[in-house]
């Protein structure tokens, strides 16, 4: 009786998931085994060829490197920039509740609509990046016409987009601390600099490695901004693996080499992601306080 | 003690100057002509250019423009609340379930079962992108909004039972026999007496979920191509061939203003720190 009520809760969602993700995925690793393309429509098995193709697909792997910059240096940036403002928005400052929703803004904009803005901004004769350099008596830079100012537009696009959502999980978890610590660390006589080192930010570790891999698995993703600003350009310098496969599989119909490259980006990820969970909650282990 | 005030004022305004700054800037250059935009950067209206309608008018067909973003907009709102609706509600039944009942398959048990859900979130989207591109087509689903609601399911569903698990895990379970002892069958419990109490838990969720349907980009990309075009990509789509700055932004301000007021509205939901719970 338990039990029949207990799937007639559980099966509708998992159901209609399963529905759209499994067969889907299959579906992905088996194009990986066939030589589907425009010239090509329909299954015909090649054996392992396109995962031999793909080892030596430098473009693919070069997109996949250009993810230390584009995701793992902006979620840092995003980490220290939320961290900073969510202890201020937690006891810093007057009129509180007017900062947090003001620094929660960027969260609610759509990442590709602000792109096109940012692409403005960025503009290299109209925009006013450039304009503000002049006037400063520096020359103009062409920002999204050569690779490294590029990568920093994406940079500063990515951290305006997404710092909001880490500074709202950051504040959660601050919000959700125990008072006794901090008052045993002020009658203890701790400084503000020491007390941030050896009580919040040990307390804080559970939370702040979720958030961190929660924007890491976003932020890896990432497409929005690259299609917006620079559609991986110049020449292919600022292409990102989602961007990529997307050219490959969606608008050349490459169906066989995209499948095998998004298989690889997934299990690479996914290796990835595991590795950096277990060092970052080896780190924070607390040692002997 | 006086430095410390500095430093905080000093970085309390320059990250709120940093956060404005693109949205300023968008607004100023919606109301400029075509001629001010492209006379290099200005800053202050009336000062510096004076403002008129240009960009605004082209966005809902004016001026000759073929652009009119209505149409986009009513299906962003349609797509966004039928898929954030119904992965509300099927989510919502599915974590009541997995936080009250033990299932057991074999070695999947309930924590696996969470992990899955959770899980769809690190699957890139490309990944399953051309399987859904061809079976939308043999469905007769690629440019429907159907077909479009079908699978941001499976992308909001998943944020729905994060949240929600552990939302119905902080209710505690003696309401549920309390009620049962009344002769509430499993089904009321769950409606009558644990649904109404998990109403900030279902506000958070659901904001999230037509969070991240709104600002969905990549799928509407890929499976839509003229008949449905959504808000974002209808937007995009204006980035083409020579960019009409003063247009755009009036379309980005048009496109993003909904989900800011929207914000405003439900900002002390957010506070309650009803995510500390979620992160762990």
């Amino acid at each position: 009786m338990n039990k029949l009520y207990g799937r007639l809760f559980l099966m509708p969602g998992l159901l209609t998931l399963l529905a759209i993700i499994i067969f889907p995925l299959f579906f992905t690793i088996a194009l990986t085994f066939s030589n589907w393309s425009v010239a090509n429509a329909g299954f015909n098995w090649v054996g392992g060829r396109n995962w031999t193709d793909i080892v030596s697909n430098e473009r693919f792997w070069d997109a996949m490197m250009r993810l230390i910059p584009l995701s793992f240096l902006t979620v840092a940036i995003q980490y220290v920039l939320g961290f900073s403002i969510a202890l201020i928005a937690w006891r810093g400052i007057a009129a509180r509740r007017f900062f947090r929703v003001l620094w929660l803004v960027p969260m609610m904009t759509t990442p590709v609509v602000m792109s096109v803005v940012w692409k403005s901004i960025f503009n290299e004769s109209v925009g006013p990046v450039n304009d503000v350099l002049m006037k400063l008596g520096m020359d103009p830079v062409p920002w999204l016409s050569s690779t490294t100012p590029a990568m920093f537009a994406i940079i500063m696009a990515e951290v305006w987009q997404w710092t909001p959502f880490m500074f709202l999980l950051l504040l959660a978890g601050l919000l959700s601390l125990p008072k006794e610590p901090f008052l045993a660390a002020s009658i203890d006589g701790a400084g503000p600099l020491r007390t941030f080192f050896k009580v919040t930010l040990p307390m804080m570790a559970p939370v702040s490695i979720g958030a961190i891999i929660i924007r890491l698995i976003e932020a890896s993703k990432i497409f929005d901004t690259v299609y917006a600003m620079t559609n991986g350009g110049p020449g292919s310098s600022t292409e990102t693996p989602t961007y990529y496969i997307y050219l490959t599989g969606l608008r050349n119909f490459d169906l066989a080499n995209g499948a095998t490259m998004s298989i690889t980006y997934l299990l690479v990820f996914i290796a990835l992601l595991t590795v950096i969970g277990q060092v970052l909650s080896r780190l924070s282990k607390p040692k002997g306080i | 003690m006086i430095i410390k005030r500095v430093l905080v004022t000093a970085f309390v305004s320059l990250w709120s100057i940093f956060v404005l700054m693109p949205l300023l800037w968008a607004l100023v250059t919606s109301f400029k002509s075509p001629a001010a935009v492209e006379n290099g950067a200005t800053y202050i209206p009336f000062l510096e250019f004076q403002p008129e309608l240009t960009g605004w008018s082209n966005i809902f067909g004016g001026g000759g423009a073929t652009t009119n973003l209505i149409p986009p907009l009513m299906n962003s709102i349609v797509v966004t609340l039928c898929a954030a609706l119904i992965s509300l509600a099927l989510g919502t039944i599915t974590s009541y379930g997995l936080s009250r009942y033990l299932y057991k398959a074999g070695f999947i048990k309930n924590q696996d079962i969470i992990f899955f859900f959770i899980s769809q979130r690190i699957m890139p989207p490309i990944v399953l992108s051309f399987p859904f591109f061809l079976m939308l087509k043999a469905l007769g689903l690629l440019d429907t909004r159907s077909g479009l609601v079908l699978v941001s399911i499976a992308g909001l569903m998943p944020i729905v039972v994060w949240l929600m698990v552990d939302f119905f895990n902080g209710i505690p379970k003696e309401l549920d026999e309390m009620a049962m002892l009344e002769g509430y069958s499993p089904f009321e419990v769950f409606g009558r007496v644990i649904l109404p109490l998990a109403a900030p838990g279902l506000t958070v969720a659901g904001m999230f979920a037509v969070i991240f349907g709104w600002n969905d980009f990549f799928y509407p990309l890929i499976l839509t191509f003229g008949q449905v075009v959504t808000l974002p990509v209808a937007i995009v789509s204006l980035n083409a061939t020579i960019t009409p700055y003063w247009t755009l932004s009036a379309a980005a301000i048009f496109a993003i203003l909904p989900l800011i007021a929207f914000a405003f509205a439900i900002e002390r939901f957010l506070s309650k720190g009803s995510l500390s719970g979620a992160v762990r």
